[in-house]
């Protein structure tokens, strides 16, 4: 007796040339199939990964080194991840790590010097071209990179560094099915859905992914996939699952009239408060997709004669960071936690027509202290005001990078 | 060398790339402060160098670090001129190695001073003078210290047009006369209609000048036309928020007062954040900023 599959349908002939408007669907081990192309294609594929019980971004080489199965519960200042039952590979969200370590790296030399008698001669490096495939990137990521492409690409002076590795990239991003009691994207308006800035997106279903190219790249990725179209029942269960994150999503940040209300607000007594609680760790800086802040030291042979200039990571929370021979300009947490928050919520828009903060909520879950910067925001919009307030300097017509995306 | 009548140049050469340059001559001044004229390697780099008066370079010994320093000004045969205060590393490092030194250049960044004086049109608050006809514009220059080194190259820029600007005053303040920088200039600048008026704050037996801090002197300074002045200073923090409250006393528009500012500084090119100024980079939305545009940030503390 012919046996049928309760959840077959009928399927549509497969399309030889798939469009970037249409919606395919792939099995989920035709993911296998995409790292291998890409492997083949000179691309070190980076995903996620569990690693030292957290689930963190690492080159990947088979679709089994994924978190199948793995979710994440997240609070302020906690993380865990767990083993679940499902069957899925992304049901969790962002974790310890982001991209941006991938693009502007923690360490990077980014000039040397040699000398010969006396003399010195100085060298830029030779811009190495590592191609790097990310699979696995929400919403509110393709949102931190399109942040840091305006600083890092956009400006007055570009970083070789950050453009060599940006430009061969290759995004496949994915939407949230689920989300973690930290994540605040629809107050940023940067997610859960992911809208543009990526090669190829997936939703995760029961059994396949629902698959969509935005790209030329992508395109002809997909072409060689050969995938069926998406049929409605896909794109209902898709739309469901995200859906589902869209109503898990908790918190939110009130961010009417944010710029104006921080930088009108310096000398608020949440300030000080907040200095009693906050460690200067750092951790919320190293964690956050956008942050950018780096020191450049020295690195010096034995002879002396050999020099390199390597770039590292840096932070506002460190002390020496404002140091002049004048003494040091923020010599107090209070004066830290200021900048890092009135920087990331205010003078952001000013710099780079957009806010610093995606909504990811890594700073909350890695604070030690579990210090929640939506919680901050919505304090200083309490009485008591300033008693010293500071005219709020205009903005001229300031506008969101994401505008694209906000329209949900 | 040459110094350009632009506001800001673009730089679109890797931002990290650096030039070798070599001490040529090192004058020392008084109390730790010397002058060091710079020749590039290769003299083509050296020819294509062209630098606003107020804009800095960044100094740079291999395996020390590199230092934020402004450019002071050019010698009669067109090399850069720095002035440099030891305070530590880097700069003790370039004043030990002496002539000679081989040095790394990045530069040049950052805006510098107005070029252009006020003039009648340009004027933000219109002239209340009885008479219209047109003026060319004043200039109220102010200097704390090594302050007057970013301002130096500001003098060479107006002497070399002089007609074009009306009354230029020079006010220098030291903590002693043997503090006061480029001394031996200050002949010179008088011989081209620069009033130049100096004040310390200690006093020896054979100092005819005037005594006590600047802002003093600007009080009793002439100024016969404020809407058509511009006012620069440079010199510690303090200093400057004085000098430019007198000068808004006197009728000067805020919009007319520049000043320069220094925060920890790494990379010059607006991508390591640590000169940040509320939504301000000072490497290059400054050094040199219209005071109206800093000064409500300026009065919060530790910003
Ligand atoms: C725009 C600008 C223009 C300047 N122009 C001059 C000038 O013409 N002449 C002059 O003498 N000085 C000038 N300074 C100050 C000068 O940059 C510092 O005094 C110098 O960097 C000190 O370096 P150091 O290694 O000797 O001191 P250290 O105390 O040993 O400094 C340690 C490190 O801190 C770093 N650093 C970064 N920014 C600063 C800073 N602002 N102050 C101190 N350290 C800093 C230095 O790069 C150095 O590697 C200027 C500063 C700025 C921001
Ligand atoms: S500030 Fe916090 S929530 Fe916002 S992008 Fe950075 S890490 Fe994410
Ligand atoms: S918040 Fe602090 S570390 Fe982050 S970009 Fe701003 S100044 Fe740098
Ligand atoms: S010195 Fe790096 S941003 Fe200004």
């Amino acid at each position: 007796m012919p046996t049928f599959s309760t959840k077959s349908q009928p399927v549509k002939p497969v399309n030889q040339q798939p469009s970037m408007s249409t919606s395919y669907r792939i099995p989920k081990s035709d993911l296998q199939r995409l790292i291998e192309l890409l492997r083949c294609d000179g691309y070190t594929v980076v995903g996620p990964k569990v690693e030292d019980d957290a689930i963190v971004y690492a080159e990947i080489g088979h679709i089994d080194e994924l978190p199948k199965g793995f979710r994440n519960s997240q609070d302020p200042g906690k993380y865990r991840v767990e083993q679940t039952g499902h069957k899925n590979l992304f049901e969790f969200n962002v974790g310890p790590h982001s991209w941006k370590q991938f693009l502007f790296p923690p360490r990077a030399m980014v000039a040397s010097g040699t000398r010969e008698a006396n003399r010195w001669t100085f060298e830029t490096p030779p811009e190495q071209q590592p191609k790097f495939a990310f699979l696995g990137v929400r919403s509110c990521e393709l949102a931190a990179i399109a942040i840091q492409d305006r600083i890092f690409l956009q400006g007055s002076y570009v970083d070789p560094i950050y453009k060599a590795r940006r430009e061969s990239a290759l995004i496949i991003a994915i939407n949230c099915t689920v989300a973690a009691s930290t994540c605040f994207c629809t107050s940023m308006k940067t997610g859960p859905k992911c809208r543009i800035g990526y090669d190829l997106a997936l939703t995760e279903l029961e059994d396949g992914f629902v698959i969509q190219s935005e790209t030329e790249r992508g395109r002809s990725l997909l072409t060689t996939l050969k995938p069926d179209e998406a049929i409605d029942k896909d794109l209902e269960e898709a739309r469901i699952l995200e859906q589902r994150a869209v109503e898990q999503i908790s918190k939110q940040l009130d961010t009417t009239n944010i710029r104006d209300l921080l930088l009108g607000n310096l000398e608020h007594p949440r300030w000080d408060e907040v200095s009693t609680r906050c460690l200067s760790c750092t951790n919320c800086t190293m964690v956050c997709p956008t942050c950018f802040c780096s020191s450049v030291s020295e690195v010096v042979d034995l002879t002396g004669d050999s020099v390199h200039r390597q770039r590292e990571w840096d932070s506002c929370f460190n002390l020496d960071f404002s140091y002049t021979a004048n003494g040091i300009v923020r010599n107090d947490r209070r004066s830290r936690y200021r900048q890092w928050l009135t920087h990331k919520l205010a003078s952001w828009y000013d710099q780079f027509d957009s806010s610093g903060c995606v909504g990811c909520g890594r700073c909350i879950t890695w604070c030690p202290v579990g210090i929640d910067l939506t919680e901050e925001v919505a304090a200083i919009r309490q009485p008591p005001s300033s008693n010293r307030m500071l005219p709020v300097i205009a903005l001229p017509n300031a506008t969101c990078v994401l505008t694209k995306e906000t329209k949900e | 060398m040459s110094v350009v009548n632009r506001a800001s140049l673009p730089n679109q050469l890797d931002p990290w790339k650096t030039s070798t340059v070599t001490v040529n001559r090192l004058r020392a001044h008084t109390s730790g402060v010397f002058s060091i004229d710079l020749s590039f390697e290769d003299p083509d780099v050296g020819k294509q160098f062209e630098f606003v008066p107020g804009q800095f370079n960044m100094l740079y010994v291999p395996g020390v670090g590199e230092a934020a320093i402004s450019i002071a000004g050019t010698n009669v045969s067109g090399m850069l001129q720095h002035t440099i205060r030891t305070v530590g590393a880097v700069t003790t490092a370039i004043e030990k190695g002496g002539v000679g030194m081989s040095l790394g250049l990045r530069g040049p960044f950052g805006r510098g001073w107005p070029l252009e004086p006020v003039t009648n049109s340009t004027a933000k608050v219109s002239t209340s003078t009885k008479n219209d006809h047109p003026k060319n514009g004043d200039v109220i220059i102010v200097a704390g210290g090594i302050g007057l080194a970013p301002l130096r190259s500001m003098v060479e820029h107006i002497g070399s047009r002089r007609a074009e600007y009306g009354t230029v005053s020079i006010v220098v303040g030291a903590r002693s006369p043997g503090d006061l920088l480029y001394q031996d200039e200050y002949e010179d600048w008088r011989s081209r209609k620069m009033k130049v008026i100096c004040t310390v704050d200690r006093a020896s037996l054979d100092w005819k000048g005037q005594i006590g801090v600047v802002t003093l002197l600007l009080e009793r300074l002439e100024i016969s036309h404020p809407s058509l002045t511009t006012f620069m200073t440079c010199g510690p923090e303090v200093m400057m928020r004085y000098a430019a409250k007198s000068a808004i006393n006197r009728g000067i528009p805020e919009a007319q007062i520049y000043v320069t500012l220094e925060r920890n500084m790494n990379c010059a090119i607006g991508l390591c954040g640590h000169c940040q100024l509320g939504p301000n980079f000072i490497c290059k939305d400054g050094p040199v900023f219209r005071y109206n545009s800093v000064s409500a940030l300026l009065r919060v503390q530790e910003l």
